[in-house]
């Protein structure tokens, strides 16, 4: 079945998948993790704050970020981002953004809605006497989130803010309609190049299986093991 | 931010000639609904099926059922896009394969689309519906093979009738997802909704109006498709069962 089919072309482009494409896909999810974790534990705060406008506010962020398809939001932040910039810097052009720096922006702002739902959940996981006995010794509201409910509310979420940043690591593939260079990106590029599209798409197919099959065994692992401390 | 809005672009000639730009986005709709209406045909049958035999007493089905849905869940979306699109026609019988090859547009991209997300999509349904399964009392299953039903009886008659309420509520989370979805079907050049809103911005350069029109579209689509199954929700409960909220789960 495989008869005329050249596997070589893998192990030719194997530097350039891995140490440009690769690398690519790693930072961005890196870096799209921790700022949607950050800003989304943020979102959370707001969307269960009391003060209504600013829980309005995130929840119609949150909603209006899962009602739309990622692609469509790829698109938006690629031609969005440098008018953004210009309106920050003060400049009169829209800026030049790169791929990269556009792609991350778009999966922190997108991923933020995601992480905040599963802080929210971690957050009410807490009961209200922890907060309130807080509050009873003095701390204020950034004390008390800070110190008490977001260090619990975090580790009682560990498991599934992991499985999310496994979704996310393999949605970072989409970055291909921004014409991106990350790992299915550069497979692509050769795969053109050469014309080995069966090879180089079931070489990535591979990959992402095992580096993601991985990632959610270590995961359910982490899962039993906190499971078995409480 | 200094951007001129132009709204009236769509009301503006397409240049394909079909008609209006908000026609061409609108025809857009109708092919993403198309897609994720076939698309979940196929994932509620195979994802029933598969999440109903993890759960039985079957071993070898349970393990091939596993299998299946580690290989679908771990490989991102669009490279399963590209599996069934650039792969797929090469692996088969070549007779086969060329028939696919030759299939007229849209019908080319169309089809393997649509199995692409069914397939995806059944998995995520496979985990739902297991899920549900799982959180009925085990007392129901026993209580039916004591009656005398058989394993098969039981699922029919007391276990998969409650486990599918259950999870009603999941279940439009996720058809909203095979919406979302398939948008990726762009990638292998499906003109549905977020297709035509990137094509409309490469021929008429009104950037932001394209994509704000389809966000608003895509807004209104999720609104309706969660009043309908709202209203289905009311129709199939059972008084004084209350669909059981799960713990949060990551996804999109």
């Amino acid at each position: 079945m495989f008869s005329g089919y050249d596997f070589d072309v893998i192990q030719r482009s194997l530097p350039y998948l891995f140490r440009d494409g690769m690398t690519f896909t790693v930072t961005l999810t890196l870096i799209a993790m921790s700022g949607g974790i950050v800003f989304g534990t943020l979102l959370a705060m707001m969307r269960l704050s009391r003060f209504v406008p600013l829980s309005v506010l995130a929840g119609g962020y949150v909603n209006l970020m899962r009602s739309v398809p990622l692609l469509l939001v790829i698109f938006w932040f690629f031609f969005l981002v440098p008018y953004i910039g210009a309106w920050v810097i003060g400049a009169k052009e829209p800026i030049r953004v790169g791929a990269f720096w556009s792609a991350a922006i778009t999966f922190t702002m997108f991923e933020a809605a995601y992480y905040c739902e599963i802080m929210r959940a971690g957050i009410q996981s807490i009961s209200r006497g922890q907060v309130w006995s807080g509050y009873a010794l003095g701390l204020n509201y950034w004390q008390t989130m800070g110190h008490i409910v977001l260090p619990q509310a975090f580790r009682n979420m560990v498991p599934v803010l992991l499985t999310q940043t496994i979704i996310l690591f393999q949605d970072t593939s989409l970055v291909y309609v921004i014409s991106a260079t990350d790992f299915l990106g550069a497979a692509s590029k050769i795969a053109n190049r050469d014309y080995r599209l069966v090879e180089m798409y079931t070489f990535v197919a591979v990959v992402y299986f095992i580096i993601s099959y991985t990632l959610s065994q270590l995961v359910r692992r982490l899962q039993d093991r906190i499971a078995v401390v409480r | 931010m200094n951007y001129n809005w132009h709204w009236r672009v769509l009301l503006e000639a397409e240049p394909g000639g079909t008609g209006s730009y908000l026609q061409y986005l609108v025809v857009g709709l109708g092919w993403t609904l198309l897609t994720a209406l076939a698309a979940w045909v196929i994932a509620l049958a195979v994802g029933a099926v598969v999440g109903t035999l993890r759960t039985t007493s079957l071993a070898w089905a349970v393990r091939l059922g596993d299998l299946y849905v580690e290989i679908f869940r771990n490989i991102p979306l669009i490279v399963q896009m590209f599996l069934w699109f650039f792969v797929m026609p090469e692996l088969v019988p070549q007779a086969l394969g060329d028939w696919i090859k030759q299939m007229p547009p849209p019908w080319g991209s169309y089809v393997p689309a649509v199995l692409c997300l069914g397939i995806f999509t059944s998995v995520r349904i496979a985990e739902q519906v297991r899920a549900g399964i799982n959180s009925l009392p085990r007392g129901q299953r026993m209580a039916g093979i004591a009656m005398g039903l058989t394993e098969a009886e039981a699922y029919r008659h007391v276990i998969l009738p409650q486990a599918f309420r259950i999870i009603l509520p999941p279940l439009t989370s996720e058809f909203m997802n095979v919406i979302k979805n398939s948008s990726v079907a762009l990638t292998i050049g499906l003109l549905e909704l977020t297709g035509r809103a990137r094509a409309m911005q490469e021929f008429s350069f009104r950037v932001f109006e394209a994509f704000a029109t389809a966000t608003v579209i895509y807004l209104l689509t999720n609104l309706v498709v969660v009043l309908l199954m709202r209203a289905l929700e009311q129709k199939v409960r059972v008084p004084g069962l209350i669909a059981a909220g799960g713990p949060p789960q990551a996804g999109h």
